[in-house]
């Protein structure tokens, strides 16, 4: 018998999940909310997925291949994917091509690969991404159209894929005629010129608590982060904790002054709160690693979020709370070091 | 299930355990020659008292304990010394080992002896007894028991915990025990009920033996103080930490004894052989061996004598299939993978486990993500996480200031749930053992 037999140390069994399995599984949960936002804007957002896809994988492999590491199995862990799906979640449908271009530059090979690769980044590279763009080109990265059931032209597929690609729209007076502020932005300058929020609020653009469309797109991506938590993919420790202190402490303040701020549950459905709590604050790599630490980045997202709707330069202020609290995540990990046992 | 006591965190591996849990144990036939290391157990390591050309008899004393914390080492097989040598050890050295080619002639009974009933015993006598019938823990360890019957005297023990969670998967060798031996145990427990001069005894069992379980109640004495608790199916249910954990609601502060909380736990195969020492006069020669995994051809629990080489075993079960990939000393959690088919049987060991290659499916190793799957599973509550990133750096003493090496038991429940496949548990194996080294 002349045979060889592998020594491998304890446990020999196969690990229960593996790294691709969980990216998978976050992007199966994003579909039920990607879907309702084609319902609600029309199929630029699908174009815009792909793009950024494309994008993400070609910037991954380059960088990759740049490091001298293996394609496999790095280029199939779907991480790059999850985080060109996030990035293209946050822009408007019809942003130009090379907007996903440049945000995945920045995300893939700036935010991921320069610091380590996959595991090794400090921020959150889809936020990154987005950051980048939104800072760098306002005027596109603000050009939202309104949802279908309010505008006067929406653009099928051929139409989206026309804009995308040569920045042209098809409507009498161009950009300016076709786009117009979002529910938040509606809101902040609003607020800013002193009006009262019942009185803005009952603008058509605005729904039963956020947005009109909006809010459902929320609901689906809420129930998609249930069916992760229902999977123990991610725990209810950072999604409670950023929606729960988005509550808790916008209710002062509503209370206080029901005329010159928002009900806590309208900055729940608003802007990008629910994909964050469940799918960006989330992230395990550039977040705390421990159940307290958790609560404690979640709460700092949220509280950070409000801070900057309330009393900063941008309408929605997830991204940039998502990456200020990346950079205290290490703080809070030294600092919610858990208990251990007998101690 | 729900409402049983465990502990927090843990693992649920795939149980496998109905490969070879019906399979009532059988003798093995001796082999043509026994390998008996001087060092199976923790501790210093037997002296040899024979020489080559001596005969010897089944359960004579071949080597003897140096010193309070090792262990006695008797002839498993009539038959004659060969050699005092260096043999491959499943640790993976080259071991002082004691070869005995085994007389064919023999009948392979016991020299007779003059067994003391234990009732007779003095209190303080008991373990001494027990050491010289070499009895080690079974539960994996392999600590002796002698050192653990006699506590510190500050910490006085007032529960004797019988172990029989068995929680490694594919392991049914204490599960066969409880149920063909249960008299044994019993009386395995009040031996060392006596030796410890108290009454009280839990003995912990998993629910996914239920059949155990019965058998224990039904089998139970009257006039003893014993519980029989069945415990949640959870991994490391068996550890001694977290049973005391589960059945007296305490944990043993970090670096002490189970004494410390007023606690001894006991394997109950090792209750068993206790009984039969006193029986029988039979030492610990040999033992029930789960010989499993879907790599062998006939699995079964075998009573097996010790020193008898994994080649013999093998070739006994039927011979490995085709596909056999991985054999392990031990469970799949814990256990030592193998290469060498010349490797003896120890005392302390209670599985053999041969993997499939669908069973052991090696996946790519990954970066860490930080999800904080092993800070969840962790029983200890450790972070492997922030000690798995130090060991990758060679930071080997801050593994322990900064997070706890020493409370590490190496139980691989992070290693298990890692969806990187990231190797944590043998880093912190490595570690321990480079610890080891720049101490000495």
């Amino acid at each position: 018998m002349t045979r060889s037999f592998d020594t491998g140390g304890a446990p020999h069994l196969p690990p229960q999940t593996t790294v691709a399995a969980v990216m998978l599984q976050v992007l199966l949960a994003l579909v039920p909310g990607v879907l309702a936002y084609t319902w609600f804007f029309g199929p630029g957002m699908l174009i815009q997925i792909i793009l950024a896809v494309v994008f993400a994988l070609l910037f991954e492999a380059l960088m990759l291949r740049w490091r001298g590491w293996p394609l496999k199995p790095f280029i199939n862990d779907y991480s790059a994917v999850v985080t060109a799906v996030l990035f293209a979640l946050c822009i408007p449908p019809l942003a130009p091509w090379w907007i996903s271009c440049i945000a995945m530059l920045f995300a893939i090979v700036f935010a991921k690969h320069l610091y380590g690769g996959l595991g090794q980044n400090v921020f959150n590279p889809a936020m990154v991404g987005y950051v980048v763009v939104l800072i760098s080109f306002p005027q596109v990265m603000t050009a939202w159209l309104p949802p279908l059931a309010l505008a006067d032209y929406s653009p099928g597929l051929m139409d989206s894929l026309a804009t995308i690609f040569t920045g042209q729209i098809p409507v009498a007076g161009g950009w300016d005629a076709a786009t117009q502020a979002t529910p938040l932005d509606t809101l902040k300058t609003g607020v800013d010129a002193g009006r009262m929020v019942p009185e803005i609020r009952s603008a058509p653009i605005f729904g039963d608590y956020g947005g009109l469309g909006w809010e459902w797109i929320a609901n689906w991506f809420a129930l998609g982060g249930i069916f992760l938590l229902y999977k123990r993919t991610i725990n209810w420790h950072v999604p409670v904790a950023v929606i729960g202190s988005v509550v808790l402490l916008s209710l002062p303040f509503w209370l206080a002054d029901p005329d010159s701020n928002p009900f806590p549950l309208q900055h729940i459905f608003s802007g990008a709160l629910v994909l964050a709590a469940f799918f960006i604050a989330t992230d395990p790599v550039s977040g705390c690693v421990s159940n307290r630490g958790r609560l404690i980045f979640g709460a700092g997202v949220g509280i950070t979020t409000l801070i900057i709707r309330r009393w900063g330069g941008y309408p929605d202020g997830v991204a940039f709370a998502v990456l200020l609290m990346n950079m205290a995540a290490p703080l809070i990990d030294r600092y919610t070091r858990p208990r251990m046992y007998g101690e | 299930m729900k409402g049983l006591p465990s502990f927090k965190h843990g693992v649920h591996p795939p149980e496998n355990k109905d490969i070879t849990s019906g399979i009532p144990s059988r003798r093995f036939p001796f082999p043509k020659e026994v390998i008996l290391p001087l060092s199976q157990h923790i501790g210093t390591p037997a002296k040899a008292l024979v020489k080559p050309g001596d005969r010897v008899e089944r359960g004579d004393v071949i080597a003897e304990a140096a010193g309070f914390i090792s262990s006695t080492v008797h002839a498993t097989a009539a038959g004659t010394v060969k050699a005092i040598e260096l043999w491959p050890h499943p640790n993976g050295s080259m071991a002082p080992s004691i070869r005995i080619a085994v007389d064919p002639t023999s009948s392979q009974m016991r020299r007779s002896r003059i067994v003391p009933r234990w009732q007779d015993v003095p209190e303080e006598q008991l373990s001494k007894e027990i050491a010289k019938a070499g009895i080690v823990g079974l539960g994996g360890a392999a600590f002796p028991s002698h050192v653990k019957l006699c506590p510190p005297k500050d910490q006085p023990v007032e529960v004797l915990l019988i172990n029989g969670c068995e929680c490694e998967p594919y392991l049914t060798s204490d599960h066969r025990v409880m149920l063909e031996q249960p008299e044994k145990v019993y009386d395995g427990i009040r031996i060392a009920l006596r030796a410890l001069g108290i009454t009280r005894c839990v003995i912990g069992i998993e629910a996914n033996k239920p059949d155990a379980i019965e058998m224990m109640r039904k089998t139970k004495p009257d006039d003893l103080d014993a519980t029989v608790q069945p415990l949640t199916v959870k991994y490391p249910q068996g550890a001694e930490k977290m049973l005391i954990k589960a059945v007296m609601g305490h944990e043993v502060p970090s670096g002490s004894l189970p004494s410390a909380v007023g606690a001894m736990v006991q394997n109950v195969a090792t209750a068993a052989n206790v009984a039969a020492v006193f029986e029988t006069g039979h030492p610990l020669i040999e033992r029930i061996i789960t010989v499993t995994g879907r790599g062998i051809r006939k699995p079964g629990n075998w009573k097996i004598p010790f020193g008898t080489k994994l080649r013999d075993v093998i070739e006994h079960c039927g011979g490995l299939t085709e596909d056999a990939q991985e054999i392990v000393f031990g469970g799949p959690m814990m256990g030592q993978g193998q290469a060498n088919l010349d490797i003896p049987i120890l005392k302390a060991t209670g599985g053999i486990l041969i993997l499939t290659k669908d069973e052991c499916k090696r996946q790519d190793i990954m970066p860490c993500i930080r999800c904080g799957k092993c800070l969840e599973a962790c029983p200890v509550f450790l972070n492997p996480q922030l000690m798995g990133a130090l060991a990758k750096a060679e930071r080997y003493e801050e593994m322990v200031e900064e997070a706890n090496l020493n409370d590490c038991m190496l139980c691989g429940s992070c290693s298990f749930v890692c969806p990187s496949n990231i190797p944590l548990s043998q880093w912190f194996v490595m570690s321990k053992s480079q610890l080891r080294k720049l101490a000495s």
